[in-house]
């Protein structure tokens, strides 16, 4: 029977299929990464000085700094100056509408079926509600959709390069303050040489008329992606923000280096959900995208909410912790993850509950999966400051492994300095069992649906948080993710 | 309808099925009885598909609605596709998958084996909740996750909402009338009576006790012992193991 099982558990393939790549003309800054990279972007978006000397700031922090090594990731050296940190497609510089974008690109987003028109909604769904699309591609945002029907109602949704130039004082006063330039390598790296990404403020008492999304696409070989989104909630607002992405299958390691910071006011609510795709390399572990990124919500003001919900079923490396700083008294962190690991994937994921504020509380449902020789850590730190009265957290850590040569670890770190706290952990592992596998075969489901189904039920907590259009699809691609894993 | 011969099966290398010879035709309920370790789930189990146990011998021809085939060259699913069920004796608990979702969705693959259509949502739901009050479930419990928290009579009362649901044409119970008590036993035999009790169907009833077989007229009774059928007769021969016990008939 041991035998038997090690042989059905074999991987043997995995699909991905949006590893196509688009021909297209581009531009790309100078190979390599100097002050003069730096300068090269920050012209390139015609951006104010003050940005410049912000980025220029960051790049000689980042000089002084390296790379962390504190994670359970087996990561080989990267060279930073044989990558391009700027790629941007050829086109018109600005498009009165979307029939002038180039139709590669617009073919792309079709294949990838994500509607960059505003007629249409998500593809495939039926009964979907409007989503508001910006879409970024390798370093520029190509379209950003419903702009004119999100301004009616006050809310600001564009990229950060546009908004830069047209909110400055916005994006000033909020930009670096939640994820400050020098917190980590990585976020150090990409204050200096972030191309584009979201920026979304939601006025006083608004609530956000539809759903809000970003779709990133790697397509350029040997280029980073550095994004950086910015969402501001004023007080009393409510948005609910969307991320995809995904990269062609190229043999070659891909840097992505995110920032993503979020900002609740009194009262204010924030729910950001990402099915994270990026390609994971192949099933020796060749290629794939090194996906480095911070995610850090601020709660500053009193019954303020930020809720992460994400599904990570891409990449070959993970480095991620979306976290809250509940710093407003009564304020709410949320953080429900599933996340995948097949053939030689390595994820480190978890998130920091930073409780500052007096009755703040949190709740974090992690789901682990491993298949193949993938390695999955959860990693998670809840800390209570001494000021802060009646905190309570409850953490639930679930593990599920496939096969007997992958790994899930939990990594869970509890500072409490304030005895009036309440701390829950709960955390099991468990194997994907025989019984439950012939049970389901037994009643007319192959292998990969019987997976599948179990799979998904054992996520299901999380996978219910998200909006129903990206709930679909997120079951969708843990099948697909977990196919040929079982053999 | 289903022609077993000469089977033999093991698990790690151990024998447990050493020369199994069956024959059960179309309208018939057979019965399988014997001492605990004689094999009886083993055959279950072989005839189901299930992976670890390994055929050394032996031949199972099934003849179902799709015509003869070979049994043991198929998949699990594909047994199923093909008009198989299997009873389990221990049902097993998935968490977080509801009984109608769990349900639906191994009935729509059946049916895409058979080339039908897919049953809707709304079909599926109809025809759910008709099996469940047919078998005294509680609707409430097609919604929750399978088997997760039921008591072990649901169990098996849930094992016959599916057969009902999935209508096999040929039904392996491993068991089902253990942990059941009298009126549950009652309503799980009138089940298997009202949904497998047709000329073009059978069933093969897997139990200790004889009664089961008060509620469920067996054509035939078998004896399985050290993994061969020892003794088969008509429904009475089951009382007379009720009386005797096993060391005495098989001996």
């Amino acid at each position: 029977m041991a035998t038997k099982n090690a042989e059905a558990y074999e991987a043997v393939s995995k699909k991905y299929e949006w590893g196509f790549a688009t021909d297209i003309e581009q531009d790309f800054a100078p190979k390599g990464l100097s002050e003069d990279t730096v300068r090269y972007i920050s012209a390139k978006k015609g951006e104010p000085e003050w940005m410049l000397e912000w980025r220029l700031k960051a790049y000689r922090r980042w000089l002084t700094m390296d790379s962390p090594d504190w994670a359970k990731l087996s990561i080989p050296p990267i060279d930073y100056q044989d990558a391009y940190y700027y790629a941007e497609p050829r086109q018109k510089k600005t498009i009165a509408s979307l029939d002038e974008l180039d139709p590669e690109i617009r073919r792309t987003y079709e294949k990838l079926g994500i509607p960059i028109a505003e007629q249409e909604v998500l593809a495939g769904v039926e009964g979907a509600r409007k989503v508001a699309v910006d879409a970024v591609f390798d370093s520029v945002s190509v379209a950003t959709t419903f702009r004119a029907e999100l301004k009616a109602a006050g809310v600001i949704f564009l990229s950060i390069s546009e908004a830069i130039r047209e909110y400055p004082d916005l994006v000033r006063k909020w930009l670096g303050k939640v994820v400050p330039q020098h917190d980590n390598y990585f976020a150090t790296l990409n204050s200096a040489v972030f191309s584009d990404g979201t920026f979304v403020y939601v006025p006083k008492g608004v609530r956000c008329p539809m759903e809000l999304s970003t779709y990133f696409r790697i397509n350029a070989e040997n280029t980073g992606q550095f994004e950086r989104t910015l969402i501001v909630a004023d007080e009393g607002a409510y948005v609910s923000y969307l991320e995809g992405c995904t990269a062609p299958m190229r043999d070659e390691n891909q840097l992505h280096a995110a920032v993503v910071e979020l900002v609740a006011l009194d009262d204010a609510e924030i729910k950001y959900s990402t099915v994270q795709n990026w390609y994971p390399g192949d099933e020796n572990g060749v290629g794939g995208i090194y996906n480095f990124v911070t995610k850090r919500a601020l709660c500053q003001g009193r019954n303020s909410k930020v809720s992460w919900t994400q599904v990570e079923t891409g990449s070959a490396v993970t480095w991620k912790y979306p976290s809250c700083v509940l710093a407003g008294e009564n304020s709410v962190g949320e953080f429900y993850s599933v996340a995948v690991t097949n053939n030689r994937q390595q994820a480190d994921t978890g998130t920091k509950m930073i409780h500052l504020g007096k009755g703040s509380r949190s709740t974090i449902v992690s789901k682990g999966i491993s298949a193949g020789r993938s390695d999955n850590t959860y990693r998670g730190l809840v800390r209570v400051a001494p000021t802060a009265e009646g905190v309570r957290n409850f953490t639930q850590c679930d593990s599920l492994l496939l096969g007997d040569q992958c790994g899930a670890h939990t990594v869970p770190y509890i500072e409490v300095k304030n005895p009036s706290a309440q701390i829950e952990h709960e955390a099991t592992t468990s194997k994907i069992s025989e019984d439950q596998l012939f049970y389901a075969m037994s009643r007319g489901l192959d292998q990969e649906a019987a997976v599948a189904l179990i799979v998904n039920g054992f996520a299901r907590e999380v996978l219910q948080q998200l909006p129903m259009e990206f709930a679909v699809e997120a079951q969708k691609l843990l099948g697909i993710s977990l196919e040929g894993s079982v053999g | 309808m289903l022609r077993i011969e000469n089977l033999h099966a093991e698990i790690d290398g151990k024998e447990i099925l050493k020369g199994l010879t069956l024959e059960v035709n179309a309208g018939e309920v057979h019965a399988i009885m014997g001492p605990n370790g004689a094999g009886k789930s083993t055959l279950g189990y072989v005839l189901g598909g299930r992976p670890g146990y390994e055929v050394t011998a032996g031949s199972v021809t099934f003849n179902g609605p799709e015509g003869p085939c070979d049994l043991l060259e198929k998949e699990p699913h594909e047994r199923a596709a093909a008009g198989l069920f299997l009873g389990f004796q221990y049902p097993v608990e998935i968490p977080g998958v509801s009984n109608v979702q769990f349900l639906r969705e191994s009935l729509n693959a059946q049916r895409a084996g058979r080339d039908e259509k897919p049953l809707s949502g709304a079909e599926f739901l109809k025809l759910a909740r008709a099996q469940a009050d047919a078998l005294g479930l509680a609707q409430d419990m097609l919604k929750r996750p399978v088997n997760v928290g039921f008591s072990g009579g649901e169990k098996k009362r849930n094992e016959m909402v599916q057969m009902g649901i999935i209508d096999p044409a040929f039904a392996i119970l491993d068991e089902t009338d253990s942990g059941l008590d009298i009126d549950a036993l009652r309503i799980v035999g009138d089940g298997i009576n009202r949904i497998m009790r047709r000329p073009d169907k059978a069933v093969l009833l897997i139990t200790h006790y004889q009664r089961l077989l008060d509620y469920v007229k067996p054509d035939r009774v078998h004896v399985l012992a050290d993994g061969r059928i020892t003794r088969s007769g008509g429904a009475e021969l089951a009382h007379q193991l009720e009386r005797e016990g096993y060391a005495e008939v098989v001996a």
